[in-house]
């Protein structure tokens, strides 16, 4: 146990060697492992914000979709009612049309009904008027008894 | 193997003379060659390698080399981080943990290396004497552990001011009060402040130095019976082989300690009591 000057050359020694890595491994070290540690915390936020953005991406779909098949489903029933209201309307025209076409029937028969009634009675008064000229044989002044025959034609 | 008649005492004598050169008047200024110049290159081959490593670090996927030296300033962070709460450790603690974990390892390692076999290189530079183990000589372990401990008493110093320190020297651990008991308690205080100074360079040095300095003066036994004949060659051989595995342990074991207890005891010097 010989103390002597070797021990404050080594302690010069040590410090140089202390301030060599302080100064020249220390920070370059820690800046590689710093950087990686950043790269890998970004690649795992990356990975975490792309996962996140997927399952919004999907639910948007799901709800497009869902929106979507809403509007399907309105178009359809708006549509269904829509031809259900043409039919009816059709219907109803077509029945108002009918029932027109009827009445208008109806009415010429009616009128043809009248107008040949009319002649008919106008032929019978000829006719009885004629058969009375014939019995009372002689003219019939059609104005000294257009009375007496306008009475008959009123009850034939 | 230089002696003329070998005698176990010359043995161990001539494995464990310095290089010595004198560079003055006295016994104290004298330089050991041999520990200075093996300390040196082997803290220049560390650090010079981790130095070239990390000069190319990159920070994408490292290669093995890359890989070897992350692990082991990771590991030496690691156990900083759990010690040191006192502020940026990357700014002094932890370097200097790196330091002192490689340095000694190496320095440690050397005890490996065959002594005769070395001798055969050595005796050409020194025939007289060349110790390649720097941490068997007390000179080292005592110049890292008295750094250490101005790095302990500048770091109380600079994080309590020299009055907070000055305080803690008198005032802690027993405290001051009651008052009446005061002088009675400071000069216990300075005492036991005074021992802790003391103790903690010297623990923390001789515990290096003597482990290394068993193992070796071990060896140099075992090298010895290995001379007296075939069968202590034999048998020397293999406990030779046993210790250097058992001695793997010591040397990674007596690095790893030394680093904790300089991080430990910085650490400490940053507490306020």
């Amino acid at each position: 146990m010989n103390i002597n000057f070797t021990l404050i050359a080594q302690a010069i020694m040590f410090a140089l060697f202390i301030l060599f890595t302080m100064k020249l491994i220390w920070p370059y070290m820690l800046r590689a492992i710093e950087a990686r540690q950043k790269a890998i915390a970004d690649g795992l936020a990356a990975a975490e914000r792309g996962h996140r953005e997927l399952e919004e991406a999907s639910q948007s779909a799901d709800q497009t979709i869902a929106e979507a098949r809403g509007r399907a489903a309105d178009i359809l029933a708006q549509t269904e009612r829509r031809a259900t209201q043409l039919i009816e309307e059709a219907k109803s025209a077509a029945k108002g049309e009918g029932e027109r076409e009827k009445a208008a029937a109806k009415a010429e028969i009616e009128q043809e009904f009248a107008r040949a009634r009319e002649q008919l009675r106008d032929q019978v008064a000829a006719l009885a008027v004629a058969g009375a000229e014939k019995i009372l044989q002689r003219e019939v002044d059609a104005k000294a008894h257009s009375d007496l025959l306008e009475s008959i034609r009123g009850q034939l | 193997m230089a002696a003329g008649n070998l005698t176990p005492t010359s043995y161990i004598d001539h494995h464990l003379a310095y290089l010595t050169k004198p560079i003055g008047d006295g016994g104290f200024w004298t330089l050991h060659l041999d520990s200075l110049l093996t300390s040196a290159l082997l803290g220049i081959i560390g650090m010079g390698f981790i130095w070239w490593v990390v000069r190319g670090a990159t920070a994408g996927v490292p290669d093995r080399r890359q890989a070897f030296v992350e692990l082991l300033i990771e590991f030496v962070d690691d156990q900083v981080k759990g010690i040191f709460h006192h502020g940026d450790r990357h700014k002094f603690v932890a370097p200097a943990a790196l330091t002192v974990f490689v340095w000694v390892v190496l320095m440690n390692a050397m005890d490996f290396l065959p002594a005769d076999w070395m001798g055969l290189g050595t005796n050409l530079i020194s025939e007289h004497g060349f110790r390649i183990v720097p941490t068997t000589d007390v000179n080292m372990t005592f110049a890292l552990s008295l750094s250490v401990w101005l790095l302990m008493i500048y770091f109380a110093i600079a994080s309590k001011g020299f009055g907070g320190w000055l305080h803690e020297l008198f005032c802690t651990p027993f405290g001051v009060k009651p008052i009446w008991a005061a002088p009675l308690l400071v000069p216990f205080n300075l005492l036991f402040n005074l021992i802790e100074y003391v103790s903690k360079p010297v623990s923390h040095s001789l515990r290096l130095f003597g482990n290394m300095y068993a193992g070796e003066i071990i060896f140099l036994l075992l090298w010895i019976w290995a001379a007296s004949g075939l069968v202590g060659t034999a048998f020397a051989s293999v406990l030779g082989l046993g210790w250097a595995i058992f001695h793997i342990l010591i040397v990674l074991l007596q690095a790893y300690i030394f680093m904790m207890l300089t991080v430990v005891y910085i650490a400490l010097a940053h507490e306020h009591h």
